[in-house]
């Protein structure tokens, strides 16, 4: 287990973004925001800062980036397998 | 104020670049122009899949990007090739592209007698542009003056939180002297209609800006509609999107707008418009790198920030593109096609104001001379007419 580097880019958010590489274990940490990776998180990626309810919105830059397919566990990875968009879908709008 | 040394034009604008552009009114005239442009140092063509069997706005479109491309102050002087039987002819894009008081002049292939004479009297004509454009010395002029044309592509989620606000920093730098940018890649800013209308100068600005991203999801929606919908849910997010850790075009637009800066929007201009006034401008631009890119060019962009946090190498014909990139492995990894490393926010040596005022001045060193990594390694492939219906 090793502490890695996170960025919160607006204060509501509720995703982080690993700024390295995290393996399932690992603690990605943002100041005082300590939040325990469940899985392996790339550089990049996203992480749930809270337990999220299915349809919840995702909030990164302050603004709504999309919502929860499922339930969410803080420290999951949120990408395009639990994140769908509300915005530009192919055939869906 | 800062200053940029650049190429006087007889508008009162200057040129980054000094080169003469060699234009096919028609596609029937591009290995014509190409040959002509491949003889004399500077000279640069535009070859274009275009000119002919186009109608109505799509038509227009492409009249309007090649006069653009002509008026453009990189180019100090042009010659327009057309065939003579074309929709578009050479002699009244000519007209429209000397609007700007620079030197042009026009042949058509079928006057001239086939491809060798038109070939011989146009490398006459650019060889005798290429004499007057080497006299002219570079000199200073005020940042105002600068049109600074924003893209970015191959975006990873570095573009969002180091590449786009640095550049937006940059950007805001030269808007406070009264100089003017263009914001384009309309599908990319969707889901950010609330942000705009904060940053809308007028009412009458943002509905414009509503309009033209409502049209844009319309055809977006019509063309996606009869199509499988695959995993990769969002039309407008590439597959290496995804695999930077960007999961929907709303995130994507989101830190893609960041590079505009904070200045308010005081105006809206169509695909490969020439603003009236200065400031920051939403161009309604769609499409790929290379119709957005050509239409900041023909909208009279000197220079073009790209942000890329995949690494891209691409370059624009005559117009300098500098490439920023938030990601310091892409940077290490194709160093020879980037020219800024805004990566260094995320791995901390750099804070995003130096890394700002590093890409600020790394446009006016640009803008006075020193060559992108792009233009020394010959990247030319942004050159491309956008379709009026696009998205």
């Amino acid at each position: 287990m090793s502490e890695k580097r996170m960025l919160i880019l607006a204060s509501g958010d509720n995703v982080g973004v690993l700024l390295e590489d995290a393996q399932q274990g690992d603690v990605a940490v943002s100041g005082d925001v300590r939040v325990p990776c469940l899985e392996d998180i790339k550089f990049c990626h996203k992480i749930a800062l809270d337990d999220l309810p299915k349809h919840t919105y995702f909030i990164k830059y302050g603004e709504i980036i999309g919502y929860a397919l499922r339930d969410i566990k803080r420290g999951e990875w949120v990408h395009t397998h639990n994140l769908d968009d509300v915005r530009g879908r192919e055939g869906m709008l | 104020m800062d200053h940029i040394l650049g190429y006087r034009r007889p508008n009162g604008t200057f040129g980054v670049r000094n080169h003469i552009a060699v234009i096919p009114s028609v596609f029937c005239a591009n290995h014509t122009a190409k040959m002509v442009a491949s003889q004399v140092q500077g000279a640069i063509a535009f070859p274009h899949p275009d000119g002919c069997g186009q109608h109505g706005k799509d038509l227009q479109q492409t009249i309007n990007t090649l006069a653009g491309i002509g008026r453009n102050p990189n180019f100090g002087a042009v010659l327009v090739v057309g065939l003579g039987c074309e929709r578009i002819h050479a002699d009244s894009l000519a007209a429209l592209i000397a609007e700007s008081g620079k030197p042009v002049q026009y042949l058509n292939i079928q006057e001239m007698g086939g491809t060798l004479k038109a070939i011989e009297a146009g490398v006459k004509i650019v060889r005798d542009f290429a004499f007057q454009l080497s006299q002219q010395q570079r000199e200073l002029f005020p940042v105002s003056e600068l049109i600074l044309g924003l893209k970015c592509g191959g975006t990873d989620a570095t573009s969002g939180i180091a590449a786009n606000p640095a550049l937006g920093l940059a950007v805001d730098k030269i808007v406070a002297q009264g100089g003017t940018a263009f914001l384009s890649e309309l599908a990319e800013l969707l889901g950010t209609e609330h942000i705009m209308e904060r940053r809308s100068e007028t009412p009458e600005v943002y509905q414009r800006i509503k309009q033209e991203l409502s049209h844009c999801e319309d055809v977006l929606e019509r063309m996606t509609k009869d199509y499988v919908r695959t995993s990769e849910q969002a039309a407008l997010v590439t597959p290496g999107n995804f695999e930077g850790g960007v999961s929907s075009v709303s995130e994507k637009a989101l830190g893609g707008i960041h590079k505009s800066g904070s200045s308010k929007f005081v105006g809206v201009l169509d695909y490969a418009e020439q603003p009236a006034k200065k400031g920051l401008f939403l161009m309604a631009a769609a499409g790929g790198d290379s119709d957005i890119a050509t239409s900041l060019v023909a909208g009279g962009a000197q220079i073009i920030a790209f942000t890329t946090g995949r690494g891209t190498p691409t370059g624009f014909p005559g117009v300098p593109v500098l490439k920023i990139t938030g990601n310091s492995n892409t940077y290490h990894n194709m160093e020879d096609d980037l020219d800024f490393n805004a990566g260094q926010v995320i791995d901390g040596t750099l804070t995003l104001e130096q890394a700002g005022e590093g890409i600020y001045q790394e446009i006016l060193a640009i803008g006075s001379g020193k060559p992108t990594k792009a233009e020394v390694t010959g990247h030319d492939e942004l050159f491309a007419i956008g379709r009026y219906e696009c998205y």
